[in-house]
């Protein structure tokens, strides 16, 4: 009797431990966020959001460093989502069986596993030294479109595997190319799921630090970036950089700074959960 | 004509899946040329034996061991922050909860894996580690408990989603052959159901290491940027990751010896993530869907 009690215990036990655990992470970072409003919140001005780097931190803004990120989120996209997409519809709708589709499927597991920092050297000795961009956006873009790479690869796959093969059949049967089929059937219905990956990788992308650091984006850019072949900063480098110094004026803007870069997050996290629930509701063929 | 078409399109959409293929090639070619390279004026052996890690120094040392040390240093804190906190969440999950919070939660919990790392950073340093001195008399300002712990935080989404999966994939007659036997639920989730899903659970943990491995601005920002040989959490220690984000910060000349440590470094880190991926994917693949 004793004994069954003694379980009874340990299992309600585990069971109040474990919903402890569930909310420790969230409460942590619900605590971080409350901590970074209150030192951030009130250095949120129009100033703040227009004014180039300085020396004084009451007079520092994040213009280029919002910007950069503008910019970097444009051609990372561009370069990013064409490659994806195909690469995606390749190995699900051609490669099924064949030995060329099963080497890209490990080598994209692997890529995935790749550290971001790892990506950041290719992109130095690629893209800014052999090609020659420079620390430019365009070494940026590239070598962040590579790091997200997989993760469109793979949410193309799997959005395409969901569309039900009656679909592709039926368009077969009206005497449409396997491209046709692709391309008017089986993509728009697997545009929900596609588009979902694709907001998620990009928001990777502008949350992306090291990478960048190594191919040398740099912390204190006085202009505006105009060309894609300017040097640029981005929102996070520019976190960093106010993070490392001592005094505590910069300590302030890098949490106003990180407000913007948590909404510019969240927002784009939110528009991909909304956009996978409301396909997923569709999806029920 | 059609025909042609087709054909032209399947090679385009063949070719953006080479991209991938020359991604790594491409990786692979830059380490190993690189720090080949480097490995002409560094033998081998002073490499993976010498204790001192100071190649911007006058007094040059090439030992990768102190960064070594200092990466498995973090990485072991945060997994010992994220494991139970992981495995009780995912056993929480599959065996206690009502489906509905499930389903909830699980995304809720994703949130903790898309908060940008610069931000964990910013965390660890002007918050963690303030509160840990609270009690922790000589922890310094940079210290690699603080970026541990709060790394920690970051993958358990990492482990708690992937062996949430595991568990629920057993299969019911499992779990009622153990209620039978009169087991309660914590008996019949650690003794049946864990033990079961034992290999998703440990393909979670090894890519959770991985990650923590490979992971760069938390332990550049709050971790401190000193190659120490020290299993001290309290003290300031330096991780590959963080060696490489240094170098690239100062003003290091191209084809210099200083600029090549960055890739003798670099395949170090790549080599370690490589090995625990395969072995993960080696796992998975041996033991899936033994209960099916």
């Amino acid at each position: 009797m004793n004994n069954t009690l003694k379980n009874r215990l340990i299992d309600s036990g585990f069971k109040y431990f474990a919903i402890f655990c569930t909310f420790f992470g969230l409460i942590v970072l619900a605590i971080f966020i409350i901590q970074i409003l209150i030192e951030g919140v009130g250095r949120i001005d129009w100033g703040f959001l227009t004014s180039l780097p300085s020396r004084r931190a009451s007079k520092a803004g994040i213009l280029t460093a919002w910007t950069g990120t503008a910019w970097i989120l444009g051609l990372t996209a561009l370069i990013s989502i064409p490659l994806g997409v195909a690469a995606g519809i390749y190995l699900e709708e051609y490669g099924k069986k064949n030995r060329l589709a099963s080497i890209i499927e490990v080598n994209i597991a692997n890529l995935a596993g790749v550290p971001s920092i790892i990506y950041g050297l290719l992109g130095l000795e690629i893209f800014v030294r052999t090609l020659n961009f420079g620390g430019s956006l365009l070494a940026g873009a590239f070598t962040l479109a590579l790091l997200i790479l997989p993760i469109i690869i793979v949410a193309t796959r799997e959005a395409l595997k969901a569309v039900p093969k009656s679909l592709r059949e039926a368009s077969f049967g009206m005497g449409a190319t396997k491209w046709q089929t692709i391309w008017y059937q089986t993509l728009p219905a697997a545009s929900g799921g596609i588009l979902t990956g694709i907001i998620l990788a990009l928001s990777r992308a502008v949350g992306e630090t090291a990478p960048l650091i190594v191919i040398g984006a740099l912390a204190y850019v006085p202009f505006v970036a105009r060309t894609p072949m300017d040097e640029f900063t981005v929102l996070p480098m520019q976190i960093f950089n106010w993070v490392s110094r001592p005094q505590h004026g910069f300590i302030v803007n890098a949490a106003a700074a990180i407000i913007i870069l948590l909404l510019i997050t969240f927002v784009m996290n939110g528009i991909a959960i909304y956009l996978r629930n409301k396909w997923q509701k569709k999806v029920n063929w | 004509m059609k025909r042609t078409g087709e054909k032209i399109i399947e090679v385009a959409l063949s070719t953006s899946g080479l991209i991938t293929i020359l991604t790594s090639v491409g990786i692979i070619w830059v380490l190993v040329s690189e720090s080949f390279s480097f490995f002409q004026v560094v033998s081998v052996w002073d490499f993976l034996t010498d204790t001192q890690w100071t190649p911007l120094f006058t007094q040059k040392h090439y030992g990768i061991l102190p960064l070594l040390s200092g990466t498995f240093l973090v990485t072991a804190i945060a997994i010992l922050t994220a494991l139970p906190i992981g495995i009780s969440i995912a056993v929480y999950l599959s065996e206690y909860a009502p489906k509905s919070f499930r389903k909830s939660i699980k995304p809720a919990l994703e949130i903790l894996a898309a908060v940008p790392t610069v931000v964990y950073g910013f965390f660890a340093l002007t918050v963690v580690t303030p509160f840990l001195q609270s009690f922790i008399p000589d922890l310094g300002s940079f210290n690699a408990l603080s970026a541990g712990i709060v790394m920690g935080i970051m993958i358990i989404p990492m482990i708690s989603s992937l062996s949430e999966d595991a568990l629920y994939a057993l299969p019911k007659s499992l779990r009622e052959a153990s209620y039978g036997m009169g087991a309660t639920r914590f008996q019949t989730a650690f003794k049946v159901a864990v033990p079961a899903a034992s290999s998703g659970i440990i393909v979670s943990i090894i890519l959770a290491i991985a990650r923590a491995i490979g992971e760069t601005m938390i332990v550049a920002i709050a971790a401190g940027q000193q190659p120490n040989l020290t299993a001290d959490p309290r003290e300031a220690v330096m991780t590959i990751t963080a060696y490489i984000v240094q170098v690239s910060l100062g003003d290091v000349q191209h084809g210099s010896i200083e600029y090549k440590t960055i890739f003798a470094a670099g395949i170090t880190l790549f080599v370690l993530t490589f090995v625990l991926n395969n072995i993960s994917f080696w796992i998975k693949k041996k033991y899936q869907e033994k209960y099916e």
